[in-house]
């Protein structure tokens, strides 16, 4: 049962103080906790934590900082809101206490994890934490096989800008999931841009991972770059950029009008659906990620799309919707691997694709790009390769239109 | 314990590296800069000796390749000054560098200098050997460990197959540091920004003559791909005949 009031409508007082402040501040946030545990025994890495979040809390209020700082505790959150959807005093232990006790290490020179302290360096130096240069962020678009125009060369207001994020833009895998939404996005006619080598992270991964100083940078970037032009709306292929966007930005006087691809093409299915021709003959399950899922209530819009393909025969995992276990990709997660290996003994994803595989489903549907590779890395190290596809929304919905020959493979 | 820790800043491999009109260095239209790896862990290293012993640490840096940045950095992490060096021009040889950082360092007292014992750009030797030359003072390079004993220098130095060394050595001394004895630190970007608001950086002209003895580029060029390799196979004797046949083929023997 999920107590806490997550998805509330996109306005910042309904989400104000999302963003930490120095520890006399954020400390007095938990006042209110009542130590009942729920939120350690609601974490999935909870058991391999030094310290439980509720344990944690009762530290820092009694000034204990120090030893929970330089424990497992603040590497082993990946900020799958469990906890904060769970607590019965709607304290904000996803977004406040782990955000504040990271930027405690940081600021005390604790060292980092390496491949954590590469992503933010990565982030601050080219605005992605994979490391990859502005003047690449476009390469996607050869494959897409359709006009992908960037907005600062177009010199028009457009109906659409679309934030494809780091991840798509970069990561091979995801790559594909950014082309289906280019040729989904033309064959729906919608007028749409992209930024191109001007985008930067929105930085719900870095707000969360604690560098306050990284996430406001990139708050103000981001901000003077959507100000410069003109546009109805904006779309983006991930939930943390939506998250970031919907939630948090708005705290910091930050408003624009945001959707992810689900809500927006959920909202065009009418449009869509003469488009969806070929059938796709599968039992898929659907994960439910963190942030459109507990973070922001959107459970029908994806199953919505699904449903609309021809062929497709939708069955539950048993922990869906608000009880879906995360990818353990996000608030920095995509980065701590190794550590919460070594922590727990395996990764949220393998245990994820053991819910997914009991289904029976052939096609394990997502809409998140982390989930793509996570999910079929832990296929393919748990030895269950071959046993079930993994495929965002958007590939389904690109294969359902042009035919299994003509969508990435 | 003064320490002086020089930084340079090489290509960032990033982005595709074009070659300009000119076909003898590199074009810098789209090139960014990035501190040079062994460089951040000469930096560490400093710190290190600052944090557990005492020292002032000044870092230095040559003006062209938006050095501002990785000195600014520096001063976050814990510098307590830091210079830039004006006057000289970019895509310099290491000797004209080495000349920079040695006439810039006369106005910098220092115990121990500390910079990475080499660079993706180097040309013409390294920076820290041909400083020690220079300054006529003692050199251990490819380091990963500086301790301070009885007024001198405990160095480890690596060597090839896994060897190492412990070397003592007298100050001042250079030290060509190939890591330090953990990774360089993080630094919150909050406090980047709060540094660049409240410091200055020290500006420092130098004049090196440029006509220094030194090497001139002829050509630079992407690395030409071979042609694809041609596994030979058979008896010893087959091989041999082939490759004999090949050899007459293209006229190398008869």
């Amino acid at each position: 049962m999920v107590t806490g009031d997550l998805h509330r409508a996109a306005s910042g007082d309904a989400h104000a103080g999302l963003f930490f402040g120095a520890p006399q501040d954020w400390r007095r946030e938990f006042n209110p906790c009542i130590q009942c545990g729920m939120c350690g025994g609601a974490c999935p890495l909870g058991p391999a934590m030094d310290y439980t979040p509720r344990r944690a809390i009762y530290m820092a209020k009694e000034g204990l900082l120090d030893p929970v700082i330089r424990s497992n505790t603040l590497w082993l959150c990946v900020s799958c809101y469990n906890c904060t959807a769970r607590c019965p005093t709607n304290l904000k232990i996803t977004d406040i206490l782990f955000p504040a006790l990271r930027d405690a290490a940081i600021n005390a020179g604790i060292q980092l994890p390496g491949e954590f302290k590469r992503a933010l360096d990565n982030t601050y130096r080219y605005g992605n934490s994979l490391g990859e240069g502005p003047r690449k962020r476009m390469e996607w678009t050869k494959g897409a096989g359709v006009p992908v125009p960037v907005i600062s060369q177009l010199r028009r207001p457009v109906e659409v800008l679309w934030l494809v994020e780091c991840y798509p833009s970069y990561h091979p895998r995801n790559q594909v999931q950014a082309q289906a939404m280019a040729r989904i996005l033309h064959a729906a006619g919608v007028d749409f841009a992209i930024l191109g080598p001007e985008e930067r992270c929105v930085g719900d991964c870095e707000r969360l991972s604690g560098e306050k100083g990284l996430f406001e940078s990139l708050v103000e970037y981001n901000a003077a770059l959507l100000d410069k032009y003109e546009y109805q709306e904006i779309i983006t292929s991930d939930p943390h950029a939506y998250n970031s966007l919907h939630r948090v930005y708005p705290t910091m006087d930050r408003r624009y009008p945001v959707k992810h691809y689900v809500e927006f093409l959920a909202e065009r299915l009418d449009a869509l659906r003469p488009l969806l021709r070929h059938r796709i003959d599968a039992r898929v399950t659907y994960h439910d990620n963190c942030c459109l899922g507990r973070m922001c209530g959107m459970y029908e819009a994806p199953r919505d799309l699904l449903r609309a393909i021809p062929g497709i025969t939708l069955t539950e995992m048993a922990f869906a919707r608000e009880n879906a276990l995360c990818c353990g990709g996000g608030g920095g997660g995509m980065w701590l691997d190794t550590v919460i290996w070594q922590a727990a003994g395996d990764r949220l994803s393998d245990r994820r694709i053991t819910h997914a595989l009991a289904t029976g489903a052939e096609i394990l549907a997502v809409s998140c790009p982390f989930e793509t590779s996570r999910f079929e890395d832990s296929l393919k190290s748990s030895g269950h390769e071959g046993k079930l596809i993994v495929r965002d929304i958007l590939e389904l919905l690109d294969e359902s239109m042009r035919g299994r020959g003509g969508a990435a493979a | 314990m003064n320490i002086s820790v020089l930084l340079n800043m090489v290509p960032d491999l990033v982005e595709e590296l074009e070659i300009d009109a000119s076909g003898t260095a590199l074009d810098t239209q789209w090139m960014r800069f990035l501190l040079s790896e062994s460089d951040e862990h000469a930096l560490e290293q400093a710190l290190l000796l600052k944090d557990r012993h005492g020292a002032r640490v000044t870092v230095l840096a040559l003006e062209p390749g938006d050095a501002e940045e990785a000195l600014f950095s520096s001063l976050a992490k814990g510098a307590d000054e830091a210079v830039k060096i004006t006057g000289v021009s970019p895509g310099l040889s290491k000797r004209v560098v080495a000349m920079a950082f040695k006439e810039a360092l006369q106005a910098t007292p220092s115990d121990l200098i500390l910079t990475g014992v080499y660079a993706i750009d180097d040309l013409d030797g390294h920076a820290a050997g041909l400083l020690a030359g220079m300054l006529d003072l003692p050199f251990v390079g490819v380091t990963r460990s500086v301790e301070p004993v009885n007024g001198r220098v405990v160095v480890q130095k690596e060597y090839p197959g896994g060897f190492a060394a412990e070397v003592e050595v007298g100050l001042p001394a250079v030290i060509g540091v190939l890591s330090a004895p953990q990774p360089p630190r993080y630094v919150p970007v909050a406090r980047i920004r709060e540094t660049r608001k409240t410091r200055t950086l020290t500006e420092r002209p130098v004049s090196v003559a440029e006509s220094l003895p030194g090497l001139t580029i002829r050509r630079l060029f992407k690395p030409e791909p071979a042609e694809r390799a041609e596994m030979l196979t058979g008896t010893l004797g087959d091989v041999a005949g082939q490759i004999v046949t090949i050899l007459a083929d293209r006229g190398l023997v008869r």
